[in-house]
């Protein structure tokens, strides 16, 4: 039960250009920030991705945009850059903008093996366009399927090496969706321990959920919007 | 006529205690420093809090620790983190009492447009969907005209919709107003120094009045 990999460049072998990536966080708290690294250097390219938010010019999936790796990106909320932006309108890049919760439930559902789920959110919409619409007890809903990702990859504060994973604060956020629901799960944590140094009572994702983990270097954890009040 | 501040603090009015508030991003975000400290609220942060505090003090930044505009915040004692399916759970499953948020456009029978310009401003609808299509109380607080000088308040949204039949109260820099089940828009409160004339000529929806329409008391 050891998934240990050296560090990113061997956690992202098997990633080829066409795969569908899952990839965790919020703006920039949560970031896998080792893989993305890995994947910029890596080269591979014509993916699609499935991550909240785009990152920003310079940092997140931004980078990878930069290098032109990124097919299709799958998304709630892409503000803050600049270049996708750019991608988007010039027809580049193909965009799927998603209504927040159902991203997150879509995850959920692969991690928990239901095909689909119903949800109100878009009915009316544009998003509601050529979806199955079912009514329950006089409401309607959405139905939207379960994602299939090649690859999750989430960051997590602490893991062992069986895989289990903490999350820290709000960076756990979509990480711990997304690492139930690859097919396989690469985990990149800032202090990997030993089996019986995380109390299970409070393990957020279990190891069975995880393929491969590695302790992560360098972390930058850049913030989006720094917002602070003056001591009096 | 209110200022974004006088907005928020007339919409931290209608929080009650014991409530669980979502506060979207922009001026229902002004509205946390106006609910009294003697009532218990509890802010929920879609991407995974419950119980958002105020901004850190200088140098006490936590980039783990952000609410959903990727604002740096603090925790509050009885915080709770979870991930971002349980987040649209508990809003889905109707937990969270009440959800503020703003909006470019509100028609008479309720629908809200507040995430695509065509042609000119594609970020995405957030988690703006999803609290829209459950949440069963929803104040919109937004300005009554937009910079064009053309109202807001419509017979019917032009923007691409974000939901249909879900804004309950709309609280503007003119009104208060309700949105009434069966269509139009029911005003209640005058801002000061504001007339039934003004809003009238602001507001291009059905607009209910009926007797003595109050100045709000903020």
């Amino acid at each position: 039960m050891n998934k240990v990999v050296s560090g990113a460049d061997e956690a992202i072998r098997g990633i080829a250009d066409g795969m569908t990536l899952m990839l965790g966080g919020f703006g920039l708290c949560g970031l896998p920030e080792n893989c993305i690294a890995a994947l910029v250097k890596s080269g591979v390219k014509e993916l699609t991705c499935i991550s909240n938010n785009a990152g920003v010019d310079d940092f997140g999936i931004g980078l990878m945009l930069k290098q032109r790796q990124v097919k299709k990106m799958i998304s709630s909320y892409v503000g803050e850059n600049a270049e996708f932006e750019r991608q988007l309108l010039s027809g580049e890049l193909e965009v799927e903008l998603i209504p927040q919760g159902t991203l997150a439930t879509r995850c959920m559902a692969a991690g928990y093996g239901m095909p689909a789920i119903f949800t109100p959110a878009g009915i009316g919409t544009e998003v509601a366009i050529g979806k199955e619409v079912r009514n329950f007890n006089g409401k309607d809903y959405l139905m939207e399927l379960a994602f299939e990702a090649d690859f999750a990859i989430v960051k997590a504060w602490k893991g062992d090496t069986m895989g289990n994973l903490i999350y820290r604060n709000t960076a756990r956020n979509f990480n711990a969706v997304m690492a139930m629901a690859g097919k396989v799960t690469i985990a990149e944590v800032e202090e990997l321990v030993e089996p019986g140094e995380l109390d299970p009572n409070f393990v957020h994702t279990p190891g069975i959920y995880v393929h491969r983990i590695f302790e992560g270097t360098g972390y930058e954890k850049r913030i989006e919007q720094r917002t602070v009040r003056k001591k009096d | 006529m209110l200022d974004k501040q006088g907005i928020a603090k007339r919409i931290a009015r209608e929080i009650k205690d014991g409530y669980y508030v979502n506060l979207g991003i922009g001026i229902p975000t002004l509205v946390a420093n106006y609910i009294p400290e003697t009532m218990d609220v509890v802010l929920q942060s879609e991407n995974g809090l419950l119980g958002m505090g105020p901004f850190p003090f200088e140098g006490e930044e936590d980039p783990d620790t952000i609410n959903a505009g990727k604002q740096t915040i603090t925790m509050l004692p009885g915080s709770s983190i979870f991930d971002s399916a349980m987040s649209f759970g508990m809003i889905r499953a109707k937990k969270v009492n009440l959800t503020i948020l703003g909006a470019m456009e509100v028609s008479e029978n309720g629908d809200i447009a507040n995430w695509k310009i065509p042609g000119k401003m594609v970020k995405g609808m957030g988690g703006a969907m999803d609290l829209v299509a459950s949440a069963e109380n929803i104040i919109v607080a937004m300005q009554h005209v937009n910079k064009a000088g053309e109202s807001k308040l419509l017979p019917e949204c032009t923007l691409p919709l974000t939901g249909i039949n879900c804004v309950k109260k709309i609280v503007t820099e003119l009104a208060v107003l309700d949105v009434l089940p069966g269509g139009g828009f029911k005003l209640l409160e005058r801002a000061p120094g504001i007339s039934v004339e003004e809003i009238i000529n602001a507001t291009a929806g059905k607009l209910i009045i009926e007797g003595d329409v109050p100045e709000m008391v903020i």
